[in-house]
Order: C-alpha cells, then structure tokens, then sequence
C-alpha cells in the first residue's frame, strides 16, 4: 500500500519515546494497571475502511507496527457500513471483546457512545478511540490530535509558495473535526500573507461520506480553485486527494497531501512533482504508544493529545519542496510550541 | 389461488438458494469452507443478544421496505426514502428535543413530526410528477441530497446542532425522558418499544391495500393509469397521495433507533434506507408478511457479517449475496410470472372452449 522505509520507522520509534514522555495526558482516574501481555488487538474501522489511504489505514498501520515487533500477536479487524445504528458498533465493539482482544483500537468519533456501554462492560479490556475524549472511564484512552497545528504549517507552505496570493482548502466531509483542518490552514496562510485569499469546498456533507474517497471530485474541486486564480490546494478529504493531485499536475499548479506523507505513496507516483509537502497526522504513532502503553503497563485513562510538541503532528518534507522554508517553519513551530502563536480549531464565520 | 401463494414462497426461496450456491463457489475458491461459515454465522447471528440487534434493525429496515412496497404497487420507485427518513428524524429530533409534554403526548408528537416532514418530503416529488411529468427517480435523487444538505446546515451548533466538548459528533439536542420510547426486555436484551408501531403499519398497508376503496384505486392506477382514469379514478391525485404516503412511513424508518436508542439525531445516525427499502419490497412481494421475513433475514445477514471478518472472510461477501438475492429475485418472478400467464391461458383457453359449446348447445335448442 504505502512505502514505509525502516529507517524512517526508526524515526518514528525515536519520535514516539519523546511523544510518549511529553504527552499532554489528563488523566482522569489513575488506573493502576500492570503490564499486559498482548496476544490479540482488536481494530474496529470507521467508514472507508484499512485499504484506503488515511486515518484508518494509519490506524492499522500503528497495529502492524506492534505486531511486526511482536511475534505471535495477531489483528483482529471489523468494518464499518454505511447503515450502522451505535447498536451496531456496540455490536462490533462488543464482538472483538468476547473474541480475546486486548486492547481494542476504535477508529473514529463515531464510536463514542457505544464505546461507553462496551467498555464498562469489559473493565479488563482497554480500548483506545481515535478522535475523541469524551468518553472518561478507567480502561478508555482517548487519541487526540492538534490536527489545526499541522495545517497551520502547512497553510504557511503554501502562502510562501503561491504567487498568486490565492490558495485552497478542499476538506473530504464537512464536520467540525475536517473544519479544524480548514481553520489551522487558513490561519497558517495568513500568518505569513495576511491579505491571501483562502477558497474552501467541501465535497460532500454527511451522511454522504463519499467525499473522503472520490478523486473525481477532489479533482473537479481543485481544478475549479486554480481556475480560480489559486496556485496551491491542501486536501484534508482522504482518498480525494489523489484527484487534487492530478488536477495540480495537469494544470502545473502546487498540491498539498494529509495524515501520511503522501509523496510516498506507490499510486502517487506520477505527482510527485507537484506535491508541496503533507500535514502528517500520526495515528499510527498515536495507536502503537496507545497499545506499547498497555504492554509497559504504563497505560493511563483520559485523553493523549498528539501535537506539534510531542511530535504527533508535523509536516513532511519529501521531495524538498518546502527545504527552503526551513527557517520560517521552524519559528511558527518553536511559536506554536510555546503558545505564543494560538491556532484556531474553528473557522472564522 | 394456491398456486400463487406456492410460486410467492418458492420464488425467493430459489433466490436465496441460488445466491448461496454463488457464494459457496466464491469461497471453495477461497479454499474456505462454506459450511464452517455458515455454521459461524448461524450460531453467532442467532445468539439471543443477536436476535435482540435483529430485531431492532429489522424493525426500522421493514418500515423502508412498507414505504418502498407501497410505491411499488403504483408502479413508482421511491428511491427517496433516504432523504425523506432523514429529513424526518431530523426534524422529529430537533422537536423532540424542544420541550417536555407529557410522556404519551411527547412521543406521539415527535412520531407525527417524522411522518409527517417525511409525507410533506415525499410529496414534493408527487407533486413533480403528476404536475411537470418528471421521473420520481430524478426527482428524488435530487431531493435526497438536498435534504443531506439542508440536515448538515442545520445541524451547525450555530444552528440547531450541538457540539459536546471533546467530541468531534455533531447532534441535536438530547429529548427529555417524556419522549423516549420505553424498551421491551426480551431473551435478555432490549427490543425498541417502536416494534409494535411497526407490526402496526404492516397491518395498517394490509388493510389499507386490501380492504379500502383507497387502497383498490391505488392498486387500479398501478396496473394502468388509463383504465383506471376512464374507470373513474382520479389517477394523478392517487399518485400523489401514494408518493406522500410512501414519504410519510419512510419518516418513521428511523424512530425506533431516534425514540428508544440515542434519543438525538448526529452524524454517526445511521443512512441507507433506499436500497435496502427497495430490496426487501422486492424479495417479500410487497406483502407486509413477506417484506418482514425479508427485514429479518437482511438485518440477520448484516450481523452475522461481523463473524466473517474474524473467520478471515471478507464480509463484502454478505454485501454479493444481498446483491445476487435481489438479481435473483427478479429474474425468478419474471420467470413465475410467465408461469402463471401459461397457465392463465390455457385457463382461459379451455374455459372459452366450453363457453362456446355451451353457445352451440344453446342456439342449436333454439333453432
């Protein structure tokens, strides 16, 4: 699927010690809880599923990660479906507890309430959710990401890059977490041009969530924008993406990718020369410290936020496209690190 | 009369044979074994906390396939019923969530504001149709999206959503206890107390198809507009109301999950009920008792998926086997339906042999 080198695993270890040692854990209550030995992993996928590239895939990737160190231990994985009720991601929750995984990974917001119910049912069982912290229980750990902060460097990319004093932000669905997205990015561009000029199209609003895996449309939309006058386009809309990235090639503009460097990626090949740079969100970091915390026994309830401090969020510097900007990022980082540059997780009205 | 009860069963029973028989060769090719799968699935999907889901599925997947089997019957394709569902729990949430009335009053009024957005949704197509000519598929494809739409609009928390701390959901706000739906305990679980509403609208489209004026001119101006215009119907009116009518129990897909469940409506609200809806009126005839059976089966294949995940069985797999049921399913009815008309033929055939002896018999007393 993804070209993932081992040096750059290495890295990602490096990364995910120091992560791990600065994480902004709140802990709730502190669970006492033993070091665990992991045979099986549970992954209940949102929609999309592992195969397309993006939080779930990344999500999967945090597991494999595990067991590849691991031998023996297996994945035990369930998707999602378009008609599912929170009695049907109970279910699947549920499933995955009585079948022996320990812990559970649950990919996405859309688990919250059922994950209420399951895990206070399997008080021995730890679960992770993906995107969310509103569930407070003993054996939960939410795994939340600054995803504003790694749009906001990568909207300042793209500022320094246009010329045209006119970029782009094409979010997959429309939901308040896309919309942190589009604010971080938005806020990013104009804190190196105050005067740019942000075009924002979403490509679907839910329950339509085709928008996350429709390079047709993600196509169309980054086209209509450089017809408009835009000379970079940053894709927070997963598989869509890719479409952006023909669009940019076809038309010799600048495309931003999301979640994974996307310069990487096989199927991104022929685009290589006009990916800009990706705003890594690191699930996959997220989930192996989630699932490395509960091997040490160092697991804590409450929520991990993964950001630009802790290294869970960042930006990819592939291709070197973005080498010459080094000095600027590393202020907005160093400024954004230190809360003297507040990033917006909301869009302006 | 018989006969056509007989061919009604064996109908889908053949699809669903064919279907398995499909299946079993995807997976000998697999080298799994399809009766370990099968055998996974039954004793998962029929596990009692199982039945309990089913049935809660079931209900509000019989509601879409009522809805669908009533446009059927008028020859219309109602593939509206996604955005007429959602626009009415939307809007039965968001009144719901308005005010506390008392308990009885409180969920009768939230159950007519989804009949009742989802009836006035619906209609709009009617409306379309009988007055400009336009296809009810164009028209409610294109109304479906707009109601997608207008729901994540106004599901803003600037608007009528709201946003908990900490989460990423979108939702309405939360309906006092007044208007929630007590549930039924049964075989340990909890079955949604709307159930009985559903076994009521099945009854309801029964008797309304076949025991009402109404329902004869429904039926009348399916068969044929024509005939049933020069027969006195007034064919355009019964069209609209037919459309407003799917529209309306297409509201109520979704009160069993919105009344006894979540008690609001957010993003991770489950979506659709088209397909589904039209599926089922397919493979149960547009009978209220073959549609249930259907629900049932289609909400047990849709659970038991979960199982063949684990088994290392892709459950894209259930996904083919409803597809090549619904294939199958058309091809045996047009198969049984030109059974029947052989049949009818010679029926008529030999009943007008006799008829006229019978005339030779009788001009020859005259003479």
């Amino acid at each position: 699927m993804q070209n993932r080198n081992t040096k750059k695993k290495g890295l990602l270890a490096v990364v995910l010690a120091a992560g791990l040692a600065f994480s902004v854990v709140t802990a709730t209550a502190p669970s006492a809880s033993a070091a665990t030995k992991i045979t099986k992993i549970g992954v209940a996928f949102d929609l999309g599923g592992r195969d397309i590239p993006g939080f779930n895939q990344l999500a999967y990737f945090g597991a494999r990660d595990y067991v590849k160190t691991h031998k023996g231990v297996k994945i035990q994985e369930l998707q999602a479906a378009l008609s599912d009720t929170d009695a049907t991601r109970e279910e699947r929750l549920r499933l995955l507890a009585t079948s022996g995984s320990n812990p559970i990974i649950a990919v996405g917001f859309t688990y919250a309430s059922s994950l209420k119910i399951v895990a206070a049912e399997f008080p021995d069982v730890k679960f992770g959710i993906v995107d969310d912290s509103t569930v407070v229980l003993p054996n939960v750990q939410g795994i939340v990401f600054a995803e504003q902060e790694g749009s906001f460097l990568v909207g300042a990319a793209a500022a320094l890059k246009s010329k045209t004093g006119n970029v782009g932000f094409i979010g997959g669905v429309q939901t308040p977490l896309i919309q942190k997205f589009e604010a971080g990015y938005a806020a990013g561009a104009k804190s190196v041009n105050k005067k740019i000029k942000v075009q924002v199209s979403y490509l679907s609003v839910f329950p339509d969530f085709s928008g996350f895996n429709d390079p047709a449309k993600g196509e169309e939309a980054a086209r209509g924008m450089f017809d408009n006058g835009a000379d970079v386009v940053y894709s927070a809309a997963g598989g869509s993406g890719a479409g952006a990235h023909k669009a940019a090639l076809a038309m010799k503009k600048w495309s931003i990718g999301v979640d994974a460097d996307e310069w990487a990626f096989p199927s991104n090949k022929a685009y290589k020369s006009v990916i800009l740079t990706s705003m890594l969100k690191k699930v996959d970091v997220g989930v192996l410290a989630f699932i490395n915390s509960i091997d040490k026994g160092t697991f804590k309830s409450g929520s991990v936020t993964f950001n630009l401090k802790n290294g869970g969020i960042g930006y990819s510097t592939s291709g070197g496209r973005v080498s010459s900007y080094k000095k600027k990022m590393d202020t907005l980082i160093a400024g954004i690190v230190k809360g003297k540059i507040k990033v917006p997780s909301k869009p302006a009205m | 009369m018989k006969s056509r009860i007989f061919w009604g069963i064996v109908a889908p029973v053949a699809a669903i044979v064919t279907s398995l028989l499909l299946i079993s060769g995807i997976l000998l090719l697999k080298h799994t074994s399809p009766v370990d799968i099968l055998k996974a699935m039954i004793d998962y999907g029929f596990s009692p906390r199982n039945i309990v889901a089913e049935l809660n599925i079931a209900s509000g997947y019989y509601i879409a396939g009522v809805a669908a089997a009533i446009g059927f019957k008028m020859m219309l394709f109602n593939i509206g019923i996604d955005g007429q569902y959602r626009l009415a729990v939307f809007f039965a949430a968001v009144v719901g969530g308005l005010f506390t009335l008392p308990p009885v009053l409180h969920v009768t009024l939230i159950i007519l504001v989804g009949a009742i957005v989802g009836g006035l949704w619906g209609s709009i197509a009617g409306y379309l149709k009988v007055k400009r000519g336009i296809s009810e598929v164009i028209s409610n494809i294109m109304l479906n999206a707009i109601a997608a739409g207008l729901v994540a609009y106004l599901l803003q928390p600037t608007r009528l959503g709201e946003q908990a701390e900490g989460s990423n959901n979108l939702n309405t706000p939360i309906i006092a206890p007044s208007g929630q739906l007590p549930t039924i305990p049964f075989l340990g679980g909890q079955i949604h107390g709307f159930i009985i509403f559903t076994v009521f609208i099945g009854l309801a489209y029964w008797v309304l198809l076949n025991k009402s004026t109404f329902g004869f001119n429904l039926r009348a101006t399916g068969l044929s507009f024509k005939a049933a215009r020069a027969g006195g119907v007034n064919a355009p009116k019964m069209i609209f109301v037919t459309m407003a009518l799917s529209g309306a129990i297409a509201g109520l897909t979704g009160m069993g999950t919105l009344l006894s469940e979540t008690h609001s409506y957010s993003i991770s609200f489950p979506s659709g009920y088209a397909l589904t809806g039209l599926a089922l009126a397919l493979l149960g005839r547009n009978h209220p008792v073959g549609i249930a059976f259907a629900a049932y089966f289609w909400a047990f294949l849709d659970r038991s998926a979960g199982v063949l995940d684990l088994n290392g069985v892709p459950k894209e797999i259930i996904t083919i086997m409803q597809g090549t049921i619904v294939l199958s399913i058309v091809v045996a009815y047009e198969i049984v339906k030109r059974i029947n008309k052989q049949q009818e033929q010679k029926l008529v055939g030999s009943a007008s042999a006799t008829l006229k002896v019978s005339a030779t018999t009788e001009g020859e007393a005259s003479a």
